[in-house]
């Protein structure tokens, strides 16, 4: 029962992180390599919040969250746009220097020591028991949480908002659409800022949870081999991948090796990369159109 | 080739000749007679700085290889740094093997290792590809520290001096003609590999994979071909590495490795030779260069705690300024002068029709 709970936490870690793969992806084929960063960023958001502007994380958390959905406005305004033309792989490796930069940043303001935002807010974290013997700690139950509600409000807004019609015509017909004249910027400024908002979600959540320090971006890597096993363009896809990537995970840690849980991700990519390229869920023709 | 006035071979000979102005048998010549006498007249220092730049430069020629001219992206470029530099630090370590074994058997891992990255690229493509290669790094990496956690070796492996033909290879002297010789054989198989038929059959994979494949060029062998090409030379430059370095350590192999090596044929300008060459030192040289300038405006003192961050900051922040605003490279900066000089005081140059 332990061990089903474990895997739901895990998952649902890697939902809120994948998330933001997907929206970025789905919206221009860019695959964001700072997602990690921007994660950490996040999570910096929020001790920053803590410490200088009010300790009740009823304004922190907030703040926290709109600094990092903002974060992916000028992100995408300054360094994505001005990509656009270039090859695809030359914007991932904008990202990649990105968060390159983001990580400096932090470490100059806060230097690359472990920082603990919790007790800084006057909070515990006390156990949750479940039915069946299993007990989680509170914010793991609200990282779970988080993910379902972020899951469901991003299909509901795709489904049933104007704006989010107008993302999904977007990414399925780009031409058709911009001669519609959907404004194609507005769009993609908006799919940083969500798939950044999502990110600091987890950032803060994952730094309330555990710990804060520079190098949480290696999390981001792990998690785009969850987005890539569910299908690098699908929001259904994320949910099946990051539970097979967790349980794998989970499985190597009790039953193999701890060492190899970290690669374990890796393999589930490499596996799925020989069997169906394209994910669970993704699009086939994807692999043609990169 | 002349620039900028008209093309003037009229011989085979001359056609395939290495260098052909005498503009450039000069520059080559300097540089030969340089890099001879360097040793009498530099410091110890200043060597090291050139030794460790040849040794990034093969690393960088290999993967321009792969990325510059074939346009097989890869994240995986420390992995195989890495499965080069453990094959010689293995051998050494349990059957005392000499260099003339292990180079050979490193060179060889790294033609099964690229073999194996080089099937998948065969049916990805584009980032897909390099998520594969970055997966591959990862599994490299996790067995070679499992090597080391197996075997005890939790720091790392330490690999004592070669010896090849009675010379013990230790001092630092012999490791600079060691390596800025590896550096010259690997720029000139770059340049050929550029200007023969292997080179033009992955260009025009690179260009455009449906119309090579209508040419008549064998897509999946050349692609191949690439991948063990490039890893080969890759893991010849970790074995080398592990020797000259004298310690194997997993830590040296992070994800980050690789991206330096991106970098430098990003920043020098991708698929050209001398830009691999250029970014390699570009890259290489910024940390102490910035070192150099944070020591002249603050001199004496221990080096501040935001030294580093601002080297690592400093370097990926060029980057991104290479991506957007210069994505030819130094190279690129480099062309346009040299036309620039060639056409001056005109602007343009006269159109072709009117030569």
């Amino acid at each position: 029962m332990q061990a089903v709970a474990g895997v739901v936490v895990l998952a649902s870690l890697y939902v809120l992180l994948g998330v933001g793969y997907v929206l970025v992806y789905r919206a221009s084929r860019v695959l964001n390599l700072a997602q990690g960063d921007l994660m950490m960023v996040g999570g910096y958001a929020l001790f920053a919040a803590v410490t200088t502007v009010s300790a009740s994380p009823l304004i922190a958390v907030p703040l926290a969250l709109a600094v990092g959905a903002a974060a992916g406005v000028v992100v995408y305004a300054l360094l994505m746009r001005p990509m656009a033309g270039h090859p695809v792989f030359a914007a991932v490796l904008v990202t990649v220097s990105l968060g390159i930069l983001l990580r400096v940043a932090v470490v100059l303001v806060y230097t690359d020591q472990a920082r603990y935002p919790l007790p800084a807010m006057d909070l515990g974290n006390p156990p949750v028991r479940l039915p069946g013997g299993a007990a989680v700690s509170t914010l793991d139950a609200l990282t779970v949480i988080s993910a379902a509600a972020l899951l469901a409000g991003l299909l509901a807004f795709l489904r049933l908002s104007r704006l989010g019609i107008r993302m999904r015509a977007a990414a399925e017909r780009p031409l058709l659409a911009a001669q519609r004249g959907i404004d194609f910027h507005a769009l993609f400024a908006l799919s940083w800022a969500l798939a950044s908002f999502a990110g600091a979600l987890a950032g803060v959540l994952y730094a309330s949870n555990v710990r804060l320090d520079p190098s949480l971006g290696i999390l981001g890597l792990k998690a785009f081999a969850v987005a890539l096993v569910g299908g690098l363009d699908s929001l259904g896809g994320l949910v099946a991948g990051a539970l097979i990537v967790a349980t794998v995970e989970v499985l190597t840690i009790r039953h193999v090796n701890p060492l190899l849980s970290d690669v374990s991700p890796f393999l589930c990519l490499l596996a799925m990369l020989l069997v169906r390229p394209w994910g669970l869920w993704g699009t086939r023709e994807e692999l043609e159109r990169v | 080739m002349a620039h900028g006035s008209g093309y003037f071979k009229t011989t085979y000979e001359a056609d395939m000749a290495l260098v052909d102005t005498r503009l450039r048998r000069l520059t080559l010549a300097a540089l030969v007679v340089l890099l001879a006498a360097l040793p009498r007249v530099a410091s110890p220092f200043s060597l090291e700085l050139v030794t460790q730049t040849a040794l990034a430069a093969v690393g960088a020629l290999a993967l321009n290889v792969l990325t510059g001219l074939a346009g097989q992206i890869s994240l995986g470029h420390a992995g195989f740094l890495c499965a080069g530099a453990f094959t010689v630090g293995i051998l050494v370590e349990s059957v005392k093997a000499p260099p003339l074994v292990t180079l050979p058997a490193a060179a060889l891992v790294g033609a099964l290792l690229g073999t194996l990255v080089g099937v998948p690229s065969l049916r990805l493509k584009g980032l897909y590809l390099a998520l594969g290669t970055l997966a591959m790094h990862f599994v490299v990496l996790y067995a070679a520290s499992e090597y080391q956690a197996r075997w005890g070796f939790n720091t790392g492996v330490s690999v004592p001096a070669p010896t090849i033909a009675g010379i013990r290879f230790r001092s630092g002297l012999q490791w600079y003609y060691v390596l800025v010789a590896f550096a010259a054989l690997t720029t000139l198989l770059s340049v050929n590999l550029t200007r023969s038929r292997v080179g033009r059959a992955w260009m025009a994979i690179r260009d455009r994979e449906i119309a090579a494949a209508s040419l008549g060029i064998a897509v999946a062998r050349y692609k191949l071909l690439a991948f063990v090409a490039s890893s080969v030379v890759t893991a010849l430059a970790g074995a080398v590495w592990a020797y000259y370095r004298s310690f194997v350590s997993v830590e040296a192999f992070s994800f980050f490795v690789t991206i330096e090596f991106i970098a430098m044929i990003v920043i020098g300008g991708m698929g050209s030779t001398l830009g691999a060459l250029l970014g390699a030192s570009f890259v290489t040289l910024l940390p102490y260069g910035i070192d150099a300038v944070v020591g002249a405006l603050a001199p004496g003192g221990a080096a501040p705690y935001w030294l580093f961050p601002l080297k690592f900051g400093a370097f990926g922040l060029l980057m991104a300024l290479f991506l957007l605003f210069e994505p030819l490279g130094l190279v690129g900066i480099w062309r346009r002068a040299r036309t620039w000089i060639v056409l001056w005081p005109l602007r343009y140059a006269p159109l072709r029709s009117a030569r």
